[in-house]
């Protein structure tokens, strides 16, 4: 499993940083040019991949804890606060990334385009997640409340894509969304795009299911050694 | 729930003591309305003192009215749930009310506070600063009122949730942030078109955002209060 993703991942890296980029494709290994952007579109293989996995994260927290709410598994809060690690953890390579492509390409490292304010209020949103959960001692208390909070967060979040449009104009370019296509991929683009979104949701999975084991086993060492104090 | 069927006039019966049992306490005590009117106080004052002699531009007097709310709001309003955990009377109301009666019987308080927070600010800000100009009131008394609103509904299930932690003071307005900043990016764009002097109908697509965003909050609120609420 670890493996084959290594494998996988190196060769993305690879190949979406070395296959040339030419104003005409003619061979099945060349990236069209990206008119404004040039190589500086090379960071859609990397940034994409770990906004959509913050996004993501974020989700998959959201769900484990209205399932905890319906089902009150300790489980259950153990995988929602370990998926929203995660997420916060890319949801920084997000911001970093797309910050040093926003320095060569915008001017300034930081300039409140809708993209950069609403991806600082997912990582405000993280933050104050875990502020909550540190403050909170009772364990069913901390899972509920940190669950409810998630999901308020999770309800208002969708109105930054109301507000944001009639505060600024985003410059933001958007690969697949946008059918104009301010970027144009062609199929080999789209291929290695395509696989390092895998790969890098892959390496997502394979994290998370490393981090839940282990809260798991530090959960039980806990368990045994109040038992042994108390016989 | 108390044992019985509860019926719509009971459930009416219980907001109204809910919220009569709060503003007598509070007008015993006047805490949170002594803390909110001294936070209004004191902001406004650093206002003035920074700006010394100068004259803003009025945009930027448009965003720091509700930079003065936003932060008055977050010295008073968890008042109402916080206080039911110090006196240790959240386990009475618990077996007494329904958790829907108490949300709302809290919300009306927080209303309360936040009209007449909202009212105090706006006619001090009037008063003191200079080239804060509103020229369509139609538009500045929507946005208030409706802005007001979205607060209270906020803050009152954030209130609920920092209750139980142990960092009362300093959660609030960090848990409190990213949930509101949709609502304040938008009262701030209605304030500023009201200072501008646009017309009403320019401003409908701030109304809409924020009825909608009142609608989902209160909605969401009243289906995860319990969880929040109950032990």
């Amino acid at each position: 499993m670890r493996w084959l993703l290594g494998i996988w991942l190196t060769a993305v890296v690879v190949l979406a940083l070395l296959l040339p980029m030419v104003a005409q494709p003619q061979h099945w290994y060349e990236f069209p040019n990206v008119e404004g952007l040039g190589e500086k579109a090379r960071i859609i293989f990397f940034h994409v991949p770990t906004a959509w996995l913050s996004f993501m994260a974020f989700v998959a927290s959201m769900v484990y804890g209205i399932r905890y709410l319906a089902k009150r598994r300790p489980d259950d809060d153990l995988k929602s606060s370990t998926a929203a690690a995660l997420g916060f953890l890319f949801c920084l390579l997000a911001t970093v990334t797309g910050s040093i492509w926003a320095k060569f390409s915008w001017g300034s490292f930081w300039n409140w385009d809708p993209r950069e304010t609403s991806i600082f209020v997912l990582l405000l949103i993280y933050g104050a997640y875990f502020a909550l959960r540190s403050a909170v001692e009772v364990e069913e208390k901390r899972a509920s409340l940190a669950a409810v909070y998630s999901i308020i967060a999770a309800v208002t979040m969708p109105f930054f894509m109301f507000v944001m449009p009639r505060v600024l104009a985003s410059l933001h370019p958007a690969p697949i969304i946008n059918t104009q296509g301010k970027v144009f991929m062609n199929s080999t683009m789209l291929v290695i795009f395509l696989a390092s979104l895998a790969g890098f949701t892959g390496l997502y999975f394979w994290m998370f299911r490393l981090q839940v084991r282990i809260r798991r086993m530090e959960l039980t060492t806990v368990n045994q050694e109040g038992e042994l104090k108390r016989a | 729930m108390p044992a019985g069927r509860t019926t719509g006039m009971d459930w009416i019966r219980s907001v109204t003591a809910i919220f009569m049992k709060d503003w007598r306490s509070e007008l015993r005590t006047r805490y949170a309305i002594s803390a909110l009117l001294m936070f209004v106080v004191t902001t406004i004052s650093i206002i003035l003192f920074s700006l010394g002699s100068e004259s803003a531009r009025p945009e930027v007097l448009c965003g720091m009215l509700w930079v003065v709310i936003f932060f008055s709001a977050m010295s008073g309003l968890s008042r109402t749930f916080v206080m039911e955990e110090e006196r240790g009377t959240a386990m009475t109301l618990q077996l007494t009310a329904r958790g829907s009666a108490v949300y709302v019987g809290k919300l009306l308080f927080n209303l309360v506070l936040v009209t007449g927070l909202d009212i105090l600010t706006v006619a001090l800000y009037a008063l003191l600063i200079n080239g804060f100009v509103i020229k369509t009131y139609s538009i500045f008394v929507v946005i208030v009122a409706l802005g007001g609103v979205g607060f209270a509904a906020a803050a009152t299930i954030i209130a609920a949730i920092i209750a139980r932690a142990s960092t009362k003071g300093t959660l609030y307005p960090v848990l409190s942030f990213p949930i509101l900043l949709p609502l304040v990016l938008t009262v701030i764009n209605g304030t500023r078109l009201a200072s501008d002097g646009a017309l009403i109908e320019e401003a409908y697509g701030e109304f809409q955002i924020l009825i909608s965003y009142i609608v989902v909050v209160i909605a969401v609120s009243l289906l995860v209060f319990d969880y929040v609420w109950k032990d």
